[in-house]
């Protein structure tokens, strides 16, 4: 019988939702880590019971844990993340050069041909990888090390690289995201990088056309299709298909294009997924009604999404993180609110249900499937 | 001997109930007292302190004989009643969050 595994990363800890394919009945395990900030929880596409999970406090640093049992037990493996040679400064809020610091990892993104190599993300900005299962990493400097690193800046969240996505046809192209330098692809194994940001127009910038300086929120692809990127930015919702060289905007007819998920539809690459939120300075639904956008063109034209959904007074924010889809015959959406719900939907997003409603903010959301 | 007492969150991590029990070969320091305690519990490393500085996180206190230790030099010996175990070492994580 199908089934599917949400996992749920929060402010307060990890969780663990189970279901049959039908979706409606749901096991919640967890709190995992309670306490701790847990930024992302991901499993290998390798061996769906590899799963490793982002755990962090501003008071201990950084854990990183590993399962290979799906998640019902976990042990620590390596946290030493340290910058490659001398790390040297990024621009700081004041314009002043700042020392490049660690701080977490916002993502983790396992390899899709070797079990044992994983990606990080992290804040400051950088990519790590451990070829081990987590033991020992080492940072892909060529990244940081782009001409234009020192004048990256943080975003108000912190200067994160929080976006790793792997290319599935082609094993040494990556696009990661930074906020808020853009975002970058490698085309050899992330050795070196370029900026791929030219389309791109951010008001908030003194040049909104500069090659770096963008704050990405969010990348998305379709694994048949990884030379069709979509991306939601700060404002504006784009696409590319040319694999990042340019972008043109495909906002079309939603009511604000601020935001911070974007996903697509596992069976159908040209039905993509936002959440509006109302703007830059207020992080919440417009008309406190939170809906799902749905394009079925690739973007420009959008309905909403609500049947489920609260449709009054709600101002729950959704993260860049708390958005995926699983893969069963018909597609499910999920995403987590930082008010503490997961919604899923069994019907690519026709009809909405809580998992959960009162789990601690909701920072990261992936699904693991099984046909 | 030395007494180690770790906050809940750290007791979680390396699994122990209680106090740590150290004997360490040197002088007690701070330096000395956490070198053996990550040598016993290696998932500490990077938790209390920096891996490669080994300066203290800033929301790393450590407490003494009811005094703050957490700005003295990493390598001052730690007072008589802590290197003799009569009192514990404190490590302590700072008031602060939500």
């Amino acid at each position: 019988m199908s089934s599917v595994r949400v996992l749920v990363g929060t402010r307060k800890g990890a969780f663990v939702l189970t279901s049959d394919g039908k979706r409606e009945n749901w096991d919640i395990a967890g709190p995992h880590f309670a306490g701790w900030e847990i930024y992302h929880v991901k499993g290998s596409p390798l061996n769906p019971n590899r799963l490793y999970a982002s755990q962090t406090s501003g008071w201990f640093g950084q854990i990183i844990q590993r399962s290979d049992d799906g998640g019902t037990s976990w042990e620590p493996v390596g946290n030493k993340f340290v910058y490659d040679g001398i790390p040297g400064t990024h621009q700081w809020y004041d314009g002043t050069p700042h020392p490049w610091e660690f701080a977490r990892v916002w993502h983790l993104e396992p390899s899709l041909t070797d079990l044992e190599t994983v990606y990080a993300g992290v804040e400051d900005a950088a990519l790590f990888r451990s070829t081990d299962g987590g033991q020992n990493w080492s940072e892909l400097s060529g990244l940081r090390g782009h001409s234009t690193g020192s004048s990256w800046t943080p975003g108000a969240g912190g200067m994160c690289l929080h976006t790793i996505l792997l290319d599935p046809k082609d094993p040494q192209r990556m696009f990661v995201a930074i906020s808020a330098a853009g975002a970058f692809r490698s085309d050899d194994g992330g050795t070196t990088w370029r900026p791929i940001n030219r389309g791109l127009k951010s008001a908030q910038i003194p040049d909104p056309e500069a090659e770096v300086g963008h704050c990405v929120h969010r990348l998305a692809l379709h694994p048949s299709r990884p030379n069709v990127l979509f991306m939601q930015k700060h404002w504006d919702v784009m696409r590319s298909d040319d694999a990042g060289d340019s972008w043109h905007e495909i906002s079309g007819n939603l009511p604000t294009d601020f935001g911070f998920p974007i996903d697509v539809h596992a069976h159908e690459p040209e039905t993509i997924y936002v959440v509006p939120i109302k703007s830059d300075s207020e992080h919440m639904p417009p008309d406190g009604k939170l809906r799902v956008y749905r394009s079925r063109t690739g973007g420009n034209e959008w309905e909403a999404l609500t049947k489920g959904l609260p449709q009054s007074n709600c101002y729950v924010n959704v993260l860049r993180d708390a958005m995926a889809v699983d893969s069963l015959d018909s597609c499910g959406v999920y995403f987590g609110t930082t008010g503490g719900q997961v919604y899923a939907s069994a019907d690519a997003g026709d009809s909405w249900n809580p998992i959960v409603r009162d789990l601690p903010p909701v920072l990261s959301v992936e699904v693991q499937t099984f046909p | 001997m030395i007494r180690i007492v770790l906050p809940a969150h750290l007791r979680a991590l390396a699994r122990v109930k209680g106090e740590v029990k150290l004997d360490i070969a040197n002088a007690a320091t701070q330096s000395t007292v956490l070198d053996a305690l990550e040598a016993r519990y290696p998932v500490l490393r990077g938790t209390i302190r920096d891996h490669v500085t080994k300066k203290r996180r800033p929301f790393v206190r450590f407490f003494a004989c009811e005094r703050d230790l957490s700005h003295e030099p990493p390598d001052s010996p730690l007072p008589d009643a802590v290197a003799t175990g009569a009192e514990p070492f404190m490590v302590v994580g700072a008031m602060a969050g939500g």
